[in-house]
């Protein structure tokens, strides 16, 4: 029998409020599939599972907030007999009393938007064509009171949608100030645990950023990278040279990780972050990096995250540069070892073989983990990240 | 295609920055000052904007002319030119 337990969803994270469940007794999950939406401080996450096999038991019931850890639902996997369980009626027998999330904002702006849409009953399609169309799918309604939202519901939606309609007021209080609490203890206890140090480079990417020009001028603007995209290759490239900057430091000692998971920090609308994870970003196309990018802000701002993308990132990539900031000295969010940050790009007098030159320059930062590295090794990371800027079209 | 005049442009790119940035109020925009300095938008959220004008107006705006939509006013001039010359 094989235990589903509430999952630690980041280190700020110590108890989730099970939203939904996605399956019940007597279904077949495989490895990797959602099977229940958790809300946390950071919004709310789809959750994965990651055994195959049968659900015998689902233990705790929606609108219940339980500690990381906690049992949530039995599953048979291959060859196992049906567990009896007299006297415990199962889940999908007793009445699903809709216990209202504990943040429902009068008119949610993006990212709180899908606490509401946890609770509607919404086809996938229509959720997707949503998406899409901007289009905030707690505001639609069915076209007969209890329906399941259908794309045309969708679409009526998109349509009758105004400027003045859209215009959400800020966030509730109560959600900023939850999400105010999740950053606060993530990020005291990297402070008051981690000895960071500091270390920038000013590197020339002349190179990087007229060979974006030049691809992004054969594409059409809907296959457009972002200036970004070659870093987020790059950053996770030179991470493979230093693996004592990717990975988490646990029980007193570093374990590296073997892939890259880069977590990329993304602001919310309304205030907030969250860094949740590009996977395996070292070996995948710049377009493939672009999708995932593309992906994963939208949800982030207007849809929902994976459990997986909140629990696994080794590292984190902030790019500040587009607020022109020259440069960021990141708080590493434990308990990984670094974060990576990237400036503005701007165009900067710069020394080449003896003459004053323009170029485009932007200065990169690494806050590391002094447990784990050092400042040499710390120094040999920024170095290959400018090497490898230098031949972008070796990034692809 | 469609021909669209300097109001309905108007209309379409509030309607295409509304639907990335819904908390912006049309009304106090003013139209000579960069939108980014009125609206809270990042670079994802622009091409956003750049692909639902492409999508409404059937132009593709490459990336050398992004400056072009700097303010509500030159974004309009811009957008009315380039619809006239596709016509």
């Amino acid at each position: 029998m094989y235990e589903f337990r509430m999952p630690s969803l980041g280190a700020d994270m110590e108890a989730g409020t099970l939203v939904e469940w996605l399956i019940k007794p007597g279904d077949e999950v495989r490895r990797g599939q959602v099977v229940a939406v958790v809300e946390t401080q950071k919004g709310a996450v789809d959750v994965e599972i990651w055994e195959t096999g049968t659900v015998d038991k689902l233990v705790v019931e929606t609108g219940k907030k339980v500690p990381v850890g906690e049992l949530l639902a039995l599953l048979r996997t291959a060859g196992e007999p049906a567990a009896t369980a007299p006297g415990t009626p199962a889940m999908a027998e007793t009445p699903q009393v809709a216990t209202a999330p504990t943040i429902v904002a009068a008119a949610p702006p993006r990212a709180e938007a899908a606490l509401v849409s946890a609770r509607l009953r919404v086809s996938p399609s229509a959720r997707k064509l949503a998406e899409e169309l901007g289009v905030d799918i707690a505001s639609v309604q069915a076209a007969e009171p209890g329906a399941v939202i259908s794309r045309a519901d969708v679409e009526r939606a998109a349509q009758a949608k105004t400027l003045t309609l859209v215009a959400a007021k800020p966030a509730a209080p109560d959600w900023h100030a939850q999400m105010r609490m999740a950053i606060a203890a993530a990020m005291s206890r990297s402070k008051r645990e981690i000895p960071h140090y500091y270390l920038a480079t000013d590197i020339d990417v002349t190179a990087v950023s007229s060979w974006l020009e030049t691809e992004n001028l054969k594409r059409s603007v809907t296959e457009r990278l972002l200036p970004v995209v070659p870093f987020m290759k790059a950053v996770a490239l030179a991470l493979r040279e230093v693996p004592e900057l990717n990975g988490f430091w646990v029980d007193g000692a570093l374990r590296p990780s073997a892939s890259v998971h880069l977590g990329m920090a993304i602001a919310m609308r309304g205030g907030g972050l969250v860094a949740p994870a590009i996977h395996d970003a070292d070996r995948k196309s710049l377009d493939q990096l672009m999708a995932d990018l593309r992906d994963l802000i939208t949800r982030v701002r207007s849809g929902r995250l994976r459990s997986s993308e909140m629990s696994d990132p080794t590292v984190t990539f902030t790019n500040l540069g587009e607020q022109d900031v020259e440069g960021v000295f990141g708080v590493i969010y434990p308990p990984q070892v670094a974060i990576v940050g990237l400036g503005k790009i701007t165009e900067r007098p710069w020394v080449e073989g003896g003459a004053v030159v323009v170029r485009k320059v932007a200065t990169a930062t690494l806050a590391a983990d002094h447990r784990a590295s050092d400042g040499h090794r710390g120094g040999l990371f920024l170095a290959a990240l400018d090497r490898l800027l230098q031949e972008p079209e070796r990034l692809r | 295609m469609t021909s669209y005049n300097r109001e309905q442009i108007k209309d379409i790119i509030f309607d295409a920055l509304g639907a990335i940035a819904p908390e912006m109020e049309p009304a106090i925009i003013a139209p000579d000052r960069p939108l980014r300095e009125q609206v809270d938008i990042d670079s994802f959220d622009f091409l956003n904007f750049i692909i639902r004008l492409h999508e409404t107006l059937g132009i593709d705006i490459p990336e050398k002319d992004y400056a072009e939509l700097l303010t509500l006013n030159s974004a309009v001039e811009y957008l009315a030119r380039r619809c006239a010359a596709d016509q």
